[in-house]
């Protein structure tokens, strides 16, 4: 068999392929070869092979056949073999495969051989690439050499060490012993591994990091020289001396001086010499800057020393290499909650990084410019953030809207102010604002009562324009449902006043539920605006047929909007006004309050009860609480049904009613609707009502809408009571109340016999 | 460091060092999204960007992307210098070091990097000490290729 060729040799080969597909003959051929001559148990060429395979690896081919050969590789006494073996074990093995513990004898025999590269090797490889069991196995090899004069040996069981640490942090405590001296080394590499080992034990154990804050002088010394000394050069980088260490040295500091008043106290003045001695005209400079301005931040200096720190991240932020902007800005982030005032000296040219050309400089900015934003400089940072969401990519326009929404509520300096900085974002970025600020923008809008007219005014000049973007058209919609007798009598203060019909006001939002654009949600918008102007428009008939033609809408949704609001113009128009007048005051809920009334109903046919509500249907709860308030809903209930509702239970606060609805083709099952209400002043929780009828009935439970009753009448808990009366006899029935009030339990049990005849004759 | 990858523009891994235990499978999944979004940065951008829980430092030269990932605590600038210095050692060693240079000899530019570079960490800070290392295996590896030679020229062959 001929020797198989060098490796140089296959890669130009493989190099001079024109196609994938070529390339992957050339390989598998190789493969093939290189199989055979491994089957042969060649000893000369395995080296060779192995090289060969890494290559192919490399290339993205499969080489697991070879991992065996690595491991034979290591095993030989040739260096040249092994070097080649521990790379292959390194590229091709991994904890993962069984293969690898094979390695630990050999491993641990070169960590003992006579050549120090041999031993180097093993350690690398084991720094690298060795699982816990292996770590285990060496750890005492490791520590053993870690106590080495040999400095070439030293530094890299130093990191050999972290590496076995990470693995198996219960060994940490075995390495103690060793580091008493590592830091009086003069060779760097053994100072630089020794610091990234001791950092390693810091972090991970209390105990270690309260045992090493002595060696904070000596570090603090060690520094001091690398600053001080003149021109080494063999540890020189743009004449800044071993900056590797002195940042491997800063960190270390900071871990030790966190929290610990003396330990900080003991690095001020190295921290201050650092900070004003260091050369910034390179990045290495500045990479030393950057970590003790981190350093500065993170222990416990003294106010002057932080702000020298703010300090240099501003003039970071002048830098003309964008690198050192970018760490600035992020570092800044991190501080701008604890240091605010010192940040905002910076905050116009943190405002400039906005209009930076790198997409992650320009989000640091962003935030950056948020988080800055407070009462005094609202109207300023306002202007550039509103011209940045104009210009910026979409990938940031959702955020930059939520932002600007959030800090116009927090610090608007006037309701006119805050619509119009409303108005911006949602004519310029409304399609990608978020789904919540609708709701939210509304409840807005609604409380400033004195702005209705100018903002339906804003808003509708605003649809004549565009109306593809939904939240803006969503909002649009509701205002002009809700205040546009406003907008038609032109009753406008705040600018000229618009003239326009209701006729072309009425066009527009047809205009809206014929559109492509419109997403069914802003149709159902659209629609109930439409609705609402019924009571404050005089053309009350081409808005009945509007509605009229929807009622054969293909959209559910908007067919049964339709239909109710039908039945309204239809038999109930005596409740009309009463039910579509102007919305109250909202008060925002925290989070979800009871579900809303409507879906406790059992019932599954759309009954008009249900629909009457102004607002869409389709907001989050947000909107229960103004259900609620806006209208008596017994009263409804009365008008719409005939049979009066009656109050079945009045003790100690807890009121009940009872409403009837008699909606299903079966004329043997009253359908009655419990409403628990309670006046005092604490919620009534645990709420659970039972109930109980003779025996010629029967009775059906279905489960309430929250077992909360709110104080001081804010909510209703409703439930469904479905009675079978095959008989036809008076109804009656007990119930029983249990509740909790004020830490202490109620019970209370009732007859109720005051049933109107209707519910069950 | 969590890995360093040496890439081409043409998207060609030249080198991959990992340096905590993953999956075959997740490196070639890693290593591809990667460099796909190294490759498509514009020259203005800075050499930073954030990716899944790590940061990404990378630096072009001349032909190669050199990209390491460092985790959040680690310092993006030094890490800079921390490339710089394996790109000097790469040079020192072959001598105006090209894409070339380290297609044909990847090995060695292994052995120089696991000089250098130990668990993601520097060995040792002294161009010159990382240099004399590989210098004097290099010398180990001659030694064993032509032993008999050796043995000729004392005349006990």
């Amino acid at each position: 068999m001929p020797a198989p060729i060098r490796l140089r040799e296959l890669i130009r080969t493989i190099r001079t392929a024109r196609t994938q597909a070529e390339e992957r003959e050339m390989i598998q051929k190789e493969c093939a070869a290189i199989r055979s001559s491994f089957r042969e148990e060649d000893n000369t060429y395995r080296c060779r092979n192995v090289a060969k395979l890494l290559y192919m690896h490399m290339l993205g081919y499969p080489a697991h056949f070879g991992q065996l050969e690595c491991l034979k590789l290591i095993a030989s006494q040739k260096f040249t073999d092994k070097r080649i073996g521990y790379l292959g074990a390194m590229l091709l093995l991994d904890e993962r495969q069984d293969v690898h513990l094979l390695m630990t004898n050999c491993i641990k025999n070169d960590l003992n051989h006579s050549t120090q590269y041999v031993q180097g090797l093993a350690l690398c490889t084991l720094g690298c690439m060795g699982s816990s069991e292996m770590c285990r196995d060496l750890a005492g090899e490791v520590e053993k050499l870690l106590k080495t004069s040999n400095s070439y040996l030293r530094k890299k069981a130093a990191l050999c060490a972290v590496h076995v640490i990470r693995k198996v942090p219960e060994l940490m405590e075995m390495f103690l012993p060793a580091t008493k001296n590592l830091l009086s080394e003069k060779n760097h590499g053994v100072l630089h591994t020794s610091v990234v080992l001791l950092t390693e034990m810091c972090e991970r154990s209390p105990d270690m990091l309260a045992h090493f804050r002595k060696l904070v002088p000596q570090l603090v010394r060690i520094l001091k020289n690398l600053i001080m000394s003149g021109y080494s050069p063999e540890h020189d980088v743009s004449g800044i001396s071993d900056p590797f260490l002195q940042v491997r040295i800063l960190r270390l500091l900071r871990i030790l001086g966190k929290s610990d008043d003396d330990s900080s106290e003991a690095m001020n003045d190295i921290l201050a010499q650092v900070a004003t001695n260091t050369e910034t005209s390179k990045n290495v400079g500045n990479a030393i800057l950057y970590e003790t301005v981190l350093t500065i931040m993170d222990i416990k200096s003294e106010s002057g020393l932080r702000v020298l720190a703010i300090n240099i991240l501003g003039r970071f932020l002048l830098n003309n290499d964008k690198n050192i902007r970018y760490v600035a800005l992020t570092s800044l982030l991190k501080t701008v909650q604890t240091d605010h005032n010192a940040v905002q000296r910076h905050r116009s040219t943190i405002v400039d990084c906005l209009k930076d050309l790198d997409v992650s400089i320009k989000r640091r900015a962003m935030e950056l410019s948020f988080a800055l934003v407070n009462g005094n400089n609202i109207r300023g940072m306002m202007k550039e953030l509103l011209y940045f969401l104009d210009s910026c990519d979409p990938e940031f326009k959702a955020d930059c809207a939520s932002g600007v929404f959030l800090a116009a509520e927090k610090y608007a300096p006037s309701k006119r102010w805050h619509i119009d900085t409303i108005m911006r974002v949602l004519t310029t970025a409304g399609s990608y604002v978020r789904d919540d600020s609708v709701p939210n923008l509304i409840q807005l809008i609604t409380n400033s009562v004195e702005m209705h007219a100018y903002t339906v005014q804003r808003l509708y000049k605003a649809l004549l324009d565009d109306i593809s973007q939904q939240p803006l058209v969503q909002v649009a919609s509701w205002c002009i449902g809700e205040y546009g007798d406003l907008l038609v009598s032109g009753q406008c203060e705040e600018e000229e006043p618009i003239q326009v019909t209701e006729d072309e006001v009425l066009d527009v939002l047809e205009g809206l539920l014929v559109s492509n654009l419109s997403t069914p949600v802003t149709r159902g918008y659209a629609l109930t605006a439409i609705m609402k102007l019924s009571t404050r428009f005089s053309s009350v008939n081409r808005i009945k047929k509007v509605v009229s033609i929807y009622g054969s809408s293909i959209d559910v949704e908007l067919q049964q909007r339709a239909v109710e609001y039908n039945a309204l113009f239809k038999k109930y128009d005596h409740m009309r006004p009463a039910l579509l007048e102007r919305m109250p005051i909202m008060e925002k809920t925290a989070t979800n309050g009871p579900t809303e009334i409507v879906q406790t109903n059992g019932e599954t046919e759309p009954s008009v009860v249900e629909s009457k509500h102004p607002p869409p249907v389709t907001q989050p709860t947000n909107q229960v609480t103004l259900i609620s308030q806006s209208f008596n809903y017994l009263l409804l209930l009365t008008l719409c049904l005939g049979i009066p509702p009656m109050t079945a239970y009045n003790k100690n606060g807890l009121k009940i009613d009872f409403t009837f609805e008699r909606a299903n083709p079966n004329p043997n099952i009253a359908v009655i609707t419990i409403h628990a209400s309670n006046s005092t002043e604490a919620d009534m929780t645990d709420f659970v009502f039972q109930a109980a009828v003779p025996k010629t009935f029967q009775l059906q439970l279905l489960s309430p809408s929250s077992n909360v009753v709110p104080a001081l009448n804010q909510g209703t808990v409703t439930q469904v009571i479905r009675v079978l009366n095959p008989q036809k006899q008076q109804l009656r029935m007990r119930i029983k109340l249990t509740y909790t009030l004020k830490g202490s339990a109620v019970q209370d049990l009732a007859e109720v016999n005051n049933f109107p005849p209707q519910s069950w004759q | 460091m969590r890995f360093m990858l040496l890439f081409s523009r043409q998207g060609k891994l030249r080198l991959q060092k990992w340096y905590t235990a993953t999956a075959e499978r997740d490196k070639k999944k890693m290593v591809r999204e990667l460099m796909q979004i190294v490759l498509a940065r514009k020259p203005k951008m800075c050499s930073f960007l954030e990716w899944r829980d790590l940061k990404i430092v990378y630096k072009r030269y001349a032909s190669l992307y050199f990209c390491c990932a460092i985790e959040e605590q680690d310092n993006e600038l030094i890490t800079l210098e921390v490339i710089h210095r394996f790109v000097e050692l790469l040079d020192k060693y072959f001598g105006s070091v090209c894409e070339l240079d380290i297609i044909f000899n990847f090995e060695k530019a292994y052995f120089i990097l696991d000089e250098f570079l130990m668990g993601g960490e520097i060995q040792d800070t002294s161009k010159k000490s990382v240099l004399k290392a590989i210098e004097q295996a290099d010398l180990l590896q001659e030694e064993d290729e032509s032993p008999r030679s050796v043995l000729e020229e004392m005349g006990l062959a």
